[in-house]
């Protein structure tokens, strides 16, 4: 025993197992790519692939494709992330509420998070079918807001549309979990404290509640935008890049790079950049919603 | 606190309806066109409840090449996967929540610092590993990387249980000369139940819906696992939506089934950032 804590050697029984397919399957498979990058990768003989230094970085840079992916990377993180946190709390704050009924809601709005990708991504492949959509019938039939049916996968903007609004849909209840244990955290003679200083719900919700729920937020944050980087899945089954690479985000560009064009020296890059990206603004949003709250 | 006015909770009320329509009505269409035949996939207007309802593109998709052998691998790799990772993670966990050596919290770190990375960087690598390990195509290759995975979110979780409990029990069974692997199967385990089940719900779930890594690895049919299934069952069917989703509602079924009979641990993983969007 030593400060509560056993010190023996059998411990080595317990690390092993899980350290050997950690290690073998993804510390090694991280530096290996990294390694990677730097060379013009042969895969029928790597032993004699190049050493090219920082050449498929600079390709990158100079990639417009690359470019395109990465602007449509930072939209869809820019406008799903605050779109799934703001409707998250939203959402809370009403289950909040404890009415008769709630945990039905609750278990509602998780079924989108729970459901896999590829399903969903599918199913608004078919929603949004250009010709008898349900959503078309319903914007151009129904509420006849459009004067006729719109191609949502014909154009790039509209494509990336309907893969940000699934982002959104499927991600809206894990945010609404998060916040919810925040919010059940808050003790409610805190409202009655607001109440009985005069202070409007809108100025308890502004002044108390979101002081308190910072570091749910901070969380959410960091957590959401890591998700967001990482789309993938959405991307490659609902347009695949296209029309013409247009929607190419930054994984499916690394995807296609490394498994359709066989450049695996550039698409450990790619990934690397992706890697850097999501490194940086994680440390950025850390310090953010570290910093100590005013009151 | 104040009770909600008529008014304000008949909003609330239609405010939170709203929002479980447009999360369930995706679901609902699916599952209506899934019992559709084929001409009527596309019918205007729309119909909710199917015109001449059908099983038979749930016949078709099931019959279809093998469906049922992808149905059996999805469920192989998700269950071997899963007794793989509560083995080995939550012996990890015992190790770090109960044992002190050298490097502790630079192994601690860098497994959890493995939560920033995105899962993609690694792909290409572990591709040429599998292959130089003859792992691609098999249901092996699968596990190995899926419990690779898994293992830091895992342990992360049941370090902090394990630190939780109580150690009387512990440290008598070792004064009574009980070694540690007593220790750990007969009483921290047991005790553990509850944190052991969020973990398997959620690594479980993980297996059963991975895509990425399945449709790199896997090139032979007969080892499919059903959303790798479901993606070429798209693409050979491209318009005949309600065998797709037909195929769709096998993969889906058994979670929403298994969501709603074991929703606390699903919202443990949940809460816990483990299931991600």
């Amino acid at each position: 025993m030593d400060g509560g804590y056993y010190r023996s050697k059998q411990v080595i029984a317990f690390l092993v197992p899980a350290l050997v397919f950690f290690l073998a399957f993804n510390t090694y498979p991280l530096i290996e790519a990294f390694r990677m990058s730097f060379y013009n990768w042969n895969i029928v003989r790597p032993e004699n692939s190049q050493f090219v230094g920082l050449a498929n970085y600079m390709k990158a840079f100079s990639d417009p494709i690359f470019w395109t992916s990465m602007k449509n990377t930072v939209l869809y993180a820019l406008v799903t992330v605050p779109a799934q946190m703001a409707l998250g709390l939203l959402v809370a704050m009403f289950l909040n509420f404890n009415l008769p009924g709630t945990k039905v809601f609750r278990t509602i709005y998780y079924l989108p998070v729970i459901s896999s990708w590829v399903v969903v991504s599918l199913l608004f492949r078919y929603l949004f079918n250009g010709e008898a959509g349900l959503v078309n019938y319903i914007l151009v039939d129904l509420l006849q807001i459009f004067p006729s049916y719109v191609s949502w996968f014909r154009n790039a903007s509209t494509a990336l549309f309907v893969i940000m609004l699934l982002g959104i849909w499927k991600g809206v209840g894990w945010s609404m979990v998060i916040f919810l244990a925040g919010l059940q955290g808050i003790p409610t003679e805190l409202r009655e404290a607001s109440m009985i200083d005069g202070a409007s719900s809108g100025q308890h919700f502004w002044q108390v509640v979101l002081p308190i729920l910072r570091p749910t937020m901070g969380f959410v944050a960091i957590m959401l935008v890591i998700g967001g980087f990482n789309v993938f899945t959405s991307v490659f089954l609902v347009t695949g890049g296209g029309p013409l690479h247009r929607t190419e985000v930054l994984l499916t560009y690394m995807y296609y790079q490394g498994f359709e064009r066989l450049n695996f020296g550039y698409g450990a890059a790619l990934s690397y950049i992706l890697g850097i990206i999501i490194f940086v603004i994680s440390v950025i949003q850390l310090r953010l919603f570290q910093k100590p709250v005013e009151m | 606190m104040k009770k909600q006015s008529f008014w304000s909770r008949t909003l609330i009320y239609l405010l939170l309806l709203g929002g479980a329509l447009l999360s369930t009505i995706p679901f609902l269409f699916m599952l209506s066109t899934s019992f559709k035949e084929h001409s009527y996939v596309f019918e205007l207007p729309p119909r909710f409840i199917p015109e001449n309802p059908t099983l038979s593109n749930y016949i078709q998709a099931w019959t279809w090449n093998n469906f049922e052998l992808y149905f059996t691998n999805s469920f192989v790799v998700s269950l071997v996967t899963t007794l793989i990772v509560l083995i080995v993670a939550s012996m990890l966990a015992f190790a770090f929540a109960r044992f002190r050596f050298w490097g502790k919290n630079i192994l601690y770190y860098l497994i959890l610092s493995s939560l920033m990375v995105p899962s993609m960087m690694l792909i290409i690598p572990q591709f040429i590993l599998a292959k130089n390990l003859r792992l691609l195509n098999s249901l092996p290759g699968l596990v190995f990387v899926y419990v690779a995975m898994n293992v830091a979110v895992s342990t992360f979780l049941l370090r902090g249980f394990f630190e939780s409990l109580p150690r009387e029990l512990e440290d008598a069974t070792r004064m009574d000369g009980g070694g540690f692997f007593t220790i750990f199967f007969r009483i921290v385990l047991p005790l553990s139940k509850p944190s052991l089940a969020t973990v398997t719900v959620f690594t479980f779930l993980f297996g059963w819906d991975e895509f990425v890594w399945a449709l790199t690895a896997i090139n032979q049919q007969s080892r499919l696992t059903l959303p790798v299934a479901i993606h070429s069952f798209h693409g050979a069917h491209q318009t005949q939506w309600g065998l797709v989703f037909a195929a769709s509602m096998f993969a889906i079924a058994p979670v929403l089934i298994a969501f709603v009979l074991l929703q606390r641990h699903f919202i443990q993983g949940l809460t816990s950032g483990a299931i991600k969007g």
